[in-house]
């Protein structure tokens, strides 16, 4: 580092950016992280707008428009029941979305309390809270967001709370590592010196500090969670009818119409991909930009 | 490691259990009518009728008798319906990781030794779309393929027969399951190269006029690897997800389809047994991984 650069470092040092901040600045200079941003806004557009977007009806069924051709009309085309291929897929995004951030935070909720609780009180609350975290990370997230599903039964909001359990270990576990490194920090003593209580410094001194983690997790989380509503969906045990959810537009084609109707198959395949491509993408930048470890 | 596997086998017996409705519900419902006496008898008959904690240690008991039970659908042994599905979803498995290994290692290398470069964006891209692809889209995607080609789907013969035929019928599928794996060996093949190439050791190498050939092989993927074999273990476990999905798209009625299949028919001995066989595999892996990387790092067997 050369000497010219030293006041800024001063000046960085006095105030120190915040996490939100460095996302923004940084953002620009990551194009494959613009792009994905930019995919994840026109997702939410889609998803908050359905019904403006949509000139079709994402549940009505039609005898005499089935299985029509993309065109004019229908623009993706309509479905064994004459559903129009189009609407459901925009309307899709919505339960593709709540679901996605729904569990997401639900996930996040639990594990940064977990991983809080674990690595500030440490002791048998810890030994107690990583047991836990060692049973729900020994099974795959499909395999027991599939368990977690059959058990809670067909609904949207248990298939939210099926796919938000299976993320809670990761979390815990990367919450408690920040936390324990935290926990030694001067800052952390100075406020038990002015006589903060225990709860108030993990809460509002120790909890804080952890964001940026936070952050990158639950972006790459976001697309973990898409990705297993589809395949539950697809299973048949996810989202119920009459929610118009991707991953059953593709269990309901996927056998008969492969070979005859495969607008069916390819539509809602390319808006899972590309809802999961723009977070993934999003959430690379995002890591790329928060991990001070990966930045030279 | 006990501990983890008791704590799944009692996470799994009590979700199973708030399922609403058992077995004896489903026949019932089919046949279009409830007559209460019956369904008593068939619940007492299954054991459905007593309470969950006696019902864990009969399961249990049984597992350690290597009693697994039997299925409520075929009324076999679960053990028969279960041994022989292994070897299927064991063989895509294999195979799935097998690609993940071939493409991903190499092709993680040239992204980060080529850091920046075209080649890097596009590797980056592609695997990132790895990730993001759903599998059983993907396999879908391939049976399209071949209906356009070929005009016929590669359809599951039980079992097929001859070494090439049955490595042809599952390499299909398992490229299905195996893109995303190579994604993900790859991302962190390439993050783990750059991360030894930013190293001392590897400058010195250089200065000392080693080729780039040797410092990227010798020195720096040597290095770089074992960060690596970590989440091919991982991921070896956690592939099962990607085979559930895919074994229900081509029809391959290994243990992961049959999974999906006993959880739609409330089947308990064998939901609870192969979600306990996949845990024990999981863990398996896992303490195995520990072992290898104890070999692969001369660091580790020297500290212990």
């Amino acid at each position: 580092m050369s000497i010219v650069d030293l006041p800024v470092t001063v000046e960085k040092a006095e105030r120190p950016d915040s996490v939100w901040s460095q996302i923004r600045y940084h953002l620009l200079a990551h194009p494959l992280g613009l792009f994905g941003a930019a995919i994840m806004v026109v997702f939410v557009f889609c998803a908050v707008f359905a019904d403006i977007i949509t000139a079709y009806s994402p549940t009505a069924t039609d005898s005499a428009t089935r299985l029509l051709h993309p065109g004019v009309g229908h623009a993706l085309g309509t479905d064994q029941m004459g559903r129009d291929i189009f609407s459901r897929i925009i309307y899709g995004a919505r339960i593709s979305l709540a679901v996605g951030l729904g569990s997401t935070l639900l996930g996040s909720v639990f594990g940064v309390t977990l991983g809080l609780a674990s690595g500030y009180l440490g002791g048998w609350v810890d030994l107690v809270i990583q047991r836990i975290v060692d049973v729900l990370q020994a099974v795959p997230l499909l395999v027991l967001a599939l368990v977690m599903a059959a058990a809670l039964g067909p609904a949207l909001d248990n298939t939210i709370v099926a796919i938000a359990i299976p993320l809670i270990p990761y979390t815990a576990r990367v919450i408690r590592s920040n936390t324990l490194a935290l926990r030694e920090q001067p800052f952390v003593e100075a406020a038990r010196a002015v006589g903060m209580s225990e709860f108030r410094i993990a809460v509002r001194h120790v909890l804080p500090n952890t964001i940026a983690p936070l952050i990158v997790i639950a972006t790459a989380q976001l697309g973990a969670a898409i990705l297993t509503e589809a395949s539950l969906s697809f299973l048949g045990l996810g989202v119920p009818e009459p929610h118009p959810s991707w991953g059953r537009m593709l269990s309901e084609s996927a056998a008969e119409y492969v070979r005859t109707a495969p607008w069916l198959v390819i539509f809602p395949g390319v808006a899972i991909s590309l809802a999961v491509f723009g977070t993934n993408l999003f959430g690379d930048a995002l890591r790329d930009i928060l991990d001070p470890r990966l930045r030279d | 490691m006990l501990l983890t596997l008791f704590g799944i086998s009692v996470l799994v017996f009590v979700m199973l259990r708030l399922v609403p409705g058992n077995i004896a519900d489903i026949v019932f419902n089919a046949a279009g009518m409830i007559d209460v006496a019956e369904k008593a008898k068939l619940e007492k008959e299954l054991g459905l009728d007593q309470p969950i904690a006696v019902q864990y240690v009969q399961w249990i008991g049984g597992l350690a008798h290597g009693d697994l039970g039997y299925s409520y659908v075929s009324e076999k042994p679960a053990i028969q319906e279960i041994a022989p599905r292994i070897p299927i979803t064991a063989k895509l498995a294999g195979l799935a990781l097998s690609f993940a290994i071939i493409f991903g290692v190499p092709l993680g290398v040239i992204s980060a030794v080529k850091q920046n470069s075209p080649v890097d964006y596009v590797l980056r891209v592609v695997s990132l779309s790895g990730l993001s692809v759903p599998a059983f889209w993907l396999g879908l995607l391939i049976l399209m393929g071949f209906v356009a080609y070929f005009g016929t789907i590669p359809i599951y013969t039980n079992p097929p027969e001859g070494f090439w035929n049955t490595l042809w019928l599952f390499s299909i599928p398992a490229a299905a399951v195996g893109f995303r794996s190579s994604a993900l060996v790859m991302r962190l093949t390439r993050s783990s190269m750059l991360e030894v190439l930013r190293q001392d050791y590897i400058r010195t190498a250089r200065a000392k006029g080693a080729s780039d050939q040797t410092v990227n092989y010798h020195h720096a993927l040597r290095n770089a690897v074992l960060p690596v074999v970590t989440v091919i273990g991982l991921e070896a476990a956690f592939l099962m997800g990607g085979l559930i999905v895919t074994e229900t798209v081509f029809n391959i009625p290994g243990v992961a389809r049959f999974l999906v299949e006993a959880i739609r028919w409330r089947d308990y001995p064998i939901v609870q047994n192969l979600v306990m066989f996949i845990a024990v595999v999981a863990v398996s892996i896992n303490f195995l991984i520990d072992l290898l990387y104890a070999v692969l790092d001369p660091r580790i067997r020297y500290a212990s």
